[in-house]
Parts: structure tokens; C-alpha cells; sequence
């Protein structure tokens, strides 16, 4: 989050609603305002009307109610070749029928910068997606990762402040798409550009954003930096959505001194940190994260609720341990735990208890 | 090993030459390959290749004279066209024979219609002939010069030998010369007599009203195909069908459809005339004449346009034209310079299929082009059904089908075959 408390963001999100058929709404009042030169990702599943929001931002969709804002100035009626926005689109969009340098300068052309000064941009822009000795090839010739950098390069070609990236990663397989995720963050620090990228995948928003905005149903589910958005998520459709979640379902005892004790529907009772519960008798849906649950009884607070646990499977992954446990009627409670010297195996059948402090337990919406 | 398959063909397993080898291995589905196209291959080896190649034939064949007149021909070999004289006796008695075995196998008058195709007036020539021939003796009745020459005086005309001459041979270039309004002569080849040159013309004009055609075609059908391929898919298939709407109505109705609305008296003349655009007295001409024929074969061909259009338009992701938009293209360059070209192979089978089918077109300009038009595919109608001068039909169909595949080629050069997609 470089300068995002700017009173005024460079772009803005001031109550915008979409319908597409009159009849439902794809996004629900969406407020959000981005700050210059930050990494902004909107996250969510299919239909959550993150693509409809960067398409209005685009100008490929109008707003049905409501005004965006870019650098302080309204553009709901700007056509999108006057907005001066550089896009990466899901597929890359990459002319088929002209070479690379061709698509790079297409930009630059419709702009009528003269000839010289375009192939001098052209190729920088290639040299800084390490993409320069393929200027004659064309799109078709590529492989999708080289296709992916000059997308990128072609968007930024002419300089714009802010890029828009639809899913920009979608058809890369994984490692590409990781090292992509690095070079694009790197990028976009370099140039101080601000970007909004939309994705359904976690992993890349956690990685590269400054913000994150996950959406769900058309509207702005968190809007956090990606740490807060982990440990602290605000509502169980966040905690679900955002990495590997164990949740549990039940109604809150009593809240006292910041600490919620929750009935799960088994009948066993935990601590849980009230987020989304107010008092007493409140449904709530426990979340907590595979790795921050405690089965060595020595590292738990001498008070604290346990539960009993059945291991089901142990998964060895390397780095990490993978247990399968079975709590109550839930057989799908994970526990991760490093891979340690001193690290416990647990075995198939074992019987343990599990625990974890309060605070990494959150007492969310039911 | 290394060594064998590095100096010479590779080998498998047993020894044989790998290509040998593999070869064998997929002879067994080649010929299961071939039995399974063979019904239509025979059929369309019977049914189509075989009369296309036998009338192709035709334009060069001419054993007529040779058979009929076998020892005429022999006979003639010694005269000289240029010498300005009529043959000697031998050559007349060699006539009478062949004349009387002809007149007996009444194959005379075939030979009379023949070589009517290159000199007016032999057909009755032989025709008379060939009665009084029928009564001679060829023993008693020698001399004959002055008996032929009593039957019609035309046989002491140099030029019906010469003609007949002329076309004693076997094959003969006469028919190719006539489709391309040239005619062999003993003096060799010289252009036809002014009045009867009209196939160069109905050539010309047959290429380009069918490339107006095309043009047309584009014209209307790129727009059309342009928003059938961008809109909802719901509203894009009830266009479509009644882009779809012409071809399940017949050729002669929608032809003959066309007759009413743009003759002298029809609806549009009508309207034009009550809305006082036109005088009453002074009435388009849109019918039967090349206006005519341009409109209607374009409405018929535009569907052949329009499909192939589509069918390439929506494979075009919109993705591209946003693309061009957000880089900073106006609506026309985005179109221009990204969609367009990406749609050039739709238009590039669109044009092959309506110029391909609108130059050998036949019904329409049958029906509404009147004289001025015509197709050649009429004139070679003409001779194949009424003139019956087969050879100088097969001619104009063989420079036609060579022609348009000149054009194919022509076009696979330029534009390349693989950029013409039909979806």
C-alpha cells in the first residue's frame, strides 16, 4: 500500500452498480478507491463481478449507476481509446496477423509518434520483458509464456499509469505462472505504475498485491493487504476462500474478556476470537487455519479448550506434514505442521487432542 | 549397428529397410481406406469424370470427315488449296465413292452439318448431292467434275474444297479457334468476320459481371455477416435463417420473382412512377439486360457470401478489437487495421465460392438477362440443346474450366489457398 490513504485515489469507485438485464445486479454499490502506483487485485470466484468492474474501468461496459473516476475526472463517458489505460487481456490478444514488433508499435502508431522514436520504444519494451531478439516473429510462433511478456510489454509500451490485467495468468502452467507473478510485481515497482488484476487465484493475489479485494456476489467481501487477509479474515466467505480453512459450526456461550467459548454443534466447546458475534446465543462458523492448530499439549495455554481428534491419513509433502484428522463428525480437519527435525509423525488411527490459541481461532458469520 | 544405420537406409528388426517395412505395415489400412471411398469414388468415376472428359473431347476430336469421305480425303492430299483451281477428276470420283457408300449409311448429312459449322451452305450442298449421288454408276457414269459441279455449282468452288480440306483431319484446333472468335482458313488462321465475333465479348462480360457480382456480394453480405456474428446468439440465429430463407426457396421462383418486381410494369417501376421519381412514359429498363441479371444473381449468391463471412467473423475473439480500443485505436483502425484483416480468409471464401458459381451460371441470365445479359454458360447451352455444334460447346466449357482454374491459381499465389477458411 504505497500512498492508497490519499484522501482522493487516483482511481475511484463512487457507488457503482452494474445490470446487464435489468433485472440483477452483477455489482452491488461497489465504493473503492485505488491508490496511485499501487498493485490492486480484485479476487474472486467466476461471477463475482470482479471482470465487470475492470471492464467498466476499461470502458468496455458502462456503469448502470454510479461514476469512476480516474485521476479525479469522471470517465463514464470517455470511450476507451481516450482513456489511455494499458490492458493484458485474459488470452493476450496479441495480433496474429503482424509480428511482434508490429503489435508493440500498434500503440505507439495510432498515437502518431514517428518512426524512429517507436522502434526505440518498441524495443525497450521488448529488452525489459527480456523478449527483444523476437521483434519479427509472430504471436503464433511464441509459446504462451513469451506470448504473456509481450501482452505485458504491449500494454506498457505506451506509457500508460495505470494497467488493467484480466486473469493475465490463466493459461501458463504452474511454474511459468510463478516466475510470471514475480516479473510482472517487479515490473510494475520499477515503472511506479498502478495495476489492477483480477484473478480467481489466491496464490497470485497473495504474492503480488498491495491490496487485495475479494469479491463475492458483486461486492467487496475484505478489502485488505494480503497478510490481513489471511490472518484476519473478516467474514467466513473470506476465511473460506482465502488459503486452506478448517470451520466448524456452532452457537457462542458467553464473550468474555475478548474471548468467545463457543458450543460446536457436537457438543464440545472451544475459545474462539469474536469477529462477526456480538453475544451470547449468536450462530456463529469457527475458522482456523490448518497450521495454526496445536496437537503437543505442552505448547497450549494449561486452560485452554481441547477437542478430541482422530488421525484418518498423513500426508508427507516435503516441506510440510499433511494430516487428515477426524473431529467429531468432520473428517476432513487438516493439520499442517513443518517439517522439523524434532516434528511429531503422527500415525493413522492415533488418538490426540488439538487446540490452538484463542486469538488464531475467529468467530465468524454462520 | 551404429555403424549400418548411419551409412545407410535404416533397417527394423528383421533387417528390411525401415521404409520398406512401414510401408507394409500401413498397405493393409490404405486398402482398407480405398474400399471404403471406392462406391463413390466409381460413382462419381462413372457419373462425372468420365462425360466431363469424353465432351472435353469432343472439342478437339474430327473424324467426321475421315470416316465419311475416306477416299476424298486421300485424294485431296495432292491438291493445293492456295492454287486457286477446283480439284482434278480423281479427287471427284473418290467424292462419288465415298458420297454413295455414305448416302447408304445416311451419313452424309451429319457430315453436312459438320462442316456447315465452318462454311454456311455445305449442309444443303451435301444434302443435294448426296440424292442425285445415290442414282449414278460409278462405273458408267465417269467423269463426274461436271456431274457435281450440274447438281450445284458451288462444287466448282474452290473454297468448299478447301474447308473440306481443311478439316480432313483427325483432331482438329477449329473449335478452340471459333470459342475464341478465330477461324482456321487454308491461308491459315485469321478472325472471324466482324459480325460473328461474340465470344470474346460474352467472355469478357461473363468475368465481369460475375466480379460485379462478387463485389456486390461483399458489399451487402460483410456488414450483415458482421452483425450476425456480434450479436446475442438468440437473435443471431433468426437472422441467420433468414439469411437461410432464399436457399429453401426455388432458383426459378426467386427468379422469376425478381422479373416481377423489375420489369417495365412491375411493383418498383410502379412505385417509382406514383411517387413521380420517373415519368410514366419513361420507365426504367431493369430488366433483361446486365442491371438485371447483376441484381438477381446477387441476391441468389449472397448467401454463399454471407456463410463463410460468418463463420470466420466468429472465431474472431472480441478480445481483439478490445485490445485495439484500449491501446488507443478509434473505433474504425481497431476495425480496420485488427478485425478486418482477420477476416480477410471469410471473404477470401466467399469470393472464390460466388465468382466460381457465378461464372458458369446458367438459369438467371437465362431468365432476365435478355441479349445483353447473357452468360457464356448460355451460348454453350446453346450449342449443347439447340445449335447441336457439341465441339464448339465442349470448346467454350474447356476454356471456362480452364480459365477459372487459372483464376484459382492465380488467387492461391496472391492471397494463398490456406488463408480461405469456411469456418
Amino acid at each position: 500500500m504505497k500512498d492508497a490513504n490519499n484522501e482522493q485515489g487516483f482511481v475511484v469507485f463512487d457507488h457503482v452498480q452494474k445490470s446487464y438485464d435489468g433485472e440483477v445486479l452483477v455489482v452491488k454499490d461497489l465504493n473503492l478507491s485505488i491508490g496511485r502506483g499501487e498493485f490492486l487485485t480484485m479476487l474472486g470466484p467466476s461471477g463475482s463481478g470482479k471482470t465487470t468492474c475492470l471492464m467498466m474501468l476499461a470502458g468496455f461496459e458502462t456503469a448502470t449507476h454510479g461514476d469512476i473516476l480516474l485521476g479525479g475526472k469522471p470517465i463514464n463517458n470517455i470511450p476507451p481509446h481516450k482513456r489511455g489505460i494499458g490492458m493484458v487481456f485474459q488470452n493476450y490478444a496479441l495480433f496474429p496477423h503482424m509480428t511482434i514488433a508490429e503489435n508493440l508499435s500498434f500503440p505507439l502508431e495510432v498515437r502518431k509518434m514517428g518512426k524512429s522514436e517507436r522502434d526505440q520504444k518498441v524495443q525497450r519494451a521488448l529488452d525489459m520483458v527480456q523478449m527483444g531478439s523476437f521483434g519479427s516473429r509472430r504471436p503464433g510462433q511464441l509459446s504462451g509464456g513469451q506470448q504473456q511478456r509481450v501482452a505485458l510489454a504491449r500494454a506498457l509500451v505506451f506509457e500508460p499509469e495505470l494497467v488493467l490485467m484480466d486473469e493475465p495468468l490463466g493459461a501458463l502452467d504452474k511454474q511459468l505462472r510463478e516466475h510470471m507473478q514475480f516479473e510482472i510485481k517487479r515490473i510494475s515497482d520499477d515503472l511506479g505504475i498502478t495495476v489492477v488484476y483480477v484473478t480467481h487465484d489466491q496464490t497470485e493475489a497473495l504474492t503480488m498485491s498491495d491490496r487485495v479485494a475479494v469479491f463475492d456476489d458483486g461486492r467487496i467481501q475484505q478489502l485488505a493487504p494480503p497478510d490481513q487477509l489471511y490472518e484476519a479474515p473478516e467474514n467466513s466467505f473470506v476465511a473460506q476462500f482465502i488459503g486452506e480453512n478448517n470451520t466448524m459450526e456452532g452457537v457462542v456461550k458467553e464473550i468474555k474478556n475478548g474471548v468467545a467459548l463457543v458450543q460446536l454443534d457436537g457438543g464440545d466447546l472451544i475459545d474462539a476470537k469474536p469477529i462477526n458475534v456480538s453475544k451470547a446465543g449468536d450462530r456463529t462458523r469457527v475458522s482456523i487455519r490448518p497450521e495454526r492448530v496445536e496437537y503437543n499439549r505442552d505448547r497450549l495455554h494449561k486452560d485452554a479448550h481441547t477437542l478430541k481428534a482422530e488421525v484418518l491419513e498423513f500426508i508427507y509433502m516435503g516441506d510440510i506434514f499433511r494430516t487428515r484428522l477426524r473431529v467429531g463428525k468432520n473428517e476432513d480437519f487438516i493439520v499442517k505442521t513443518r517439517n522439523a527435525p524434532d516434528q511429531v509423525r503422527l500415525k493413522p488411527g492415533q488418538q490426540i487432542e488439538i487446540g490452538w490459541l484463542p486469538e488464531d481461532c475467529r468467530a465468524l458469520d454462520a | 549397428m551404429s555403424d549400418a544405420t548411419n551409412n545407410g537406409p535404416v533397417l527394423s528388426a528383421d533387417g528390411m529397410p525401415l521404409k520398406r517395412s512401414l510401408a507394409k505395415a500401413l498397405r493393409r489400412e490404405k486398402l482398407r481406406a480405398l474400399m471404403l471411398i471406392a462406391p463413390l469414388l466409381i460413382f462419381v468415376l462413372v457419373t462425372f469424370i468420365a462425360p466431363i472428359a469424353d465432351m472435353l473431347f469432343r472439342s478437339v476430336e474430327n473424324n467426321i470427315v475421315e470416316d465419311t469421305l475416306p477416299q476424298t480425303v486421300v485424294a485431296l492430299k495432292k491438291w493445293d488449296s492456295k492454287s486457286g483451281s477446283v480439284p482434278d477428276e480423281p479427287v471427284f470420283t473418290a467424292l462419288a465413292a465415298d458420297l454413295k457408300v455414305a448416302v447408304e449409311a445416311k451419313t452424309h448429312t451429319k457430315l453436312g452439318s459438320r462442316l456447315n459449322y465452318e462454311m454456311t451452305g455445305i449442309s444443303s450442298l451435301l444434302r443435294k448431292t448426296g440424292r442425285r449421288v445415290d442414282k449414278w454408276d460409278l462405273e458408267k457414269d465417269a467423269p463426274f467434275k461436271e456431274k457435281f459441279v450440274d447438281v450445284d455449282k458451288d462444287w466448282a468452288d474452290p473454297e468448299v474444297w478447301a474447308v473440306i480440306k481443311v478439316f480432313s483431319s483427325k483432331y482438329t484446333s477449329g473449335y478452340f479457334l471459333n470459342a475464341v472468335d478465330l477461324q482456321k482458313t487454308p491461308s491459315g488462321i485469321e478472325p472471324r468476320d466482324e459480325d460473328q465475333r461474340i465470344y470474346i465479348t460474352l467472355f469478357m462480360r461473363t468475368i465481369f459481371m460475375s466480379l460485379t457480382i462478387m463485389f456486390s456480394c461483399i458489399l451487402l453480405g460483410y456488414p450483415i455477416a458482421f452483425l450476425l456474428a456480434n450479436l446475442r446468439p438468440k437473435t443471431s440465429n433468426l437472422l441467420l435463417i433468414l439469411v437461410l430463407l432464399p436457399f429453401w426457396t426455388s432458383l426459378l421462383v426467386r427468379t422469376s420473382a425478381w422479373k416481377v418486381l423489375l420489369q417495365q410494369q412491375g411493383v418498383i417501376n410502379d412505385i417509382l412512377v406514383w411517387i413521380g421519381l420517373v415519368d410514366d412514359g419513361n420507365r426504367l429498363i431493369m430488366i433483361n439486360n446486365q442491371f438485371g441479371t447483376i441484381v438477381a444473381m446477387t441476391h441468389i449468391l449472397l448467401p454463399f457470401m454471407i456463410l463463410p463471412l460468418y463463420s470466420v467473423m466468429q472465431t474472431i475473439p472480441v478480445t481483439y478489437v478490445r485490445a485495439a480500443k484500449s491501446l488507443g485505436a478509434t473505433n474504425w483502425t481497431a476495425f480496420w487495421r485488427v478485425y478486418f484483416p482477420q477476416s480477410v480468409p471469410g471473404i477470401g471464401a466467399g469470393c472464390i465460392l460466388v465468382f466460381i458459381l457465378s461464372i458458369g451460371y446458367y438459369i438467371t441470365p437465362e431468365l432476365v438477362g435478355g441479349t445483353k445479359g447473357v452468360f457464356i454458360s448460355n451460348r454453350i447451352a446453346y450449342h449443347i440443346s439447340s445449335s447441336l455444334n457439341w465441339g464448339l460447346g465442349a470448346a467454350l466449357g474447356a476454356i471456362l474450366l480452364a480459365a477459372v482454374l487459372i483464376l484459382y491459381w492465380a488467387y492461391d499465389k496472391i492471397v494463398g489457398i490456406d488463408n480461405v477458411k469456411l469456418g
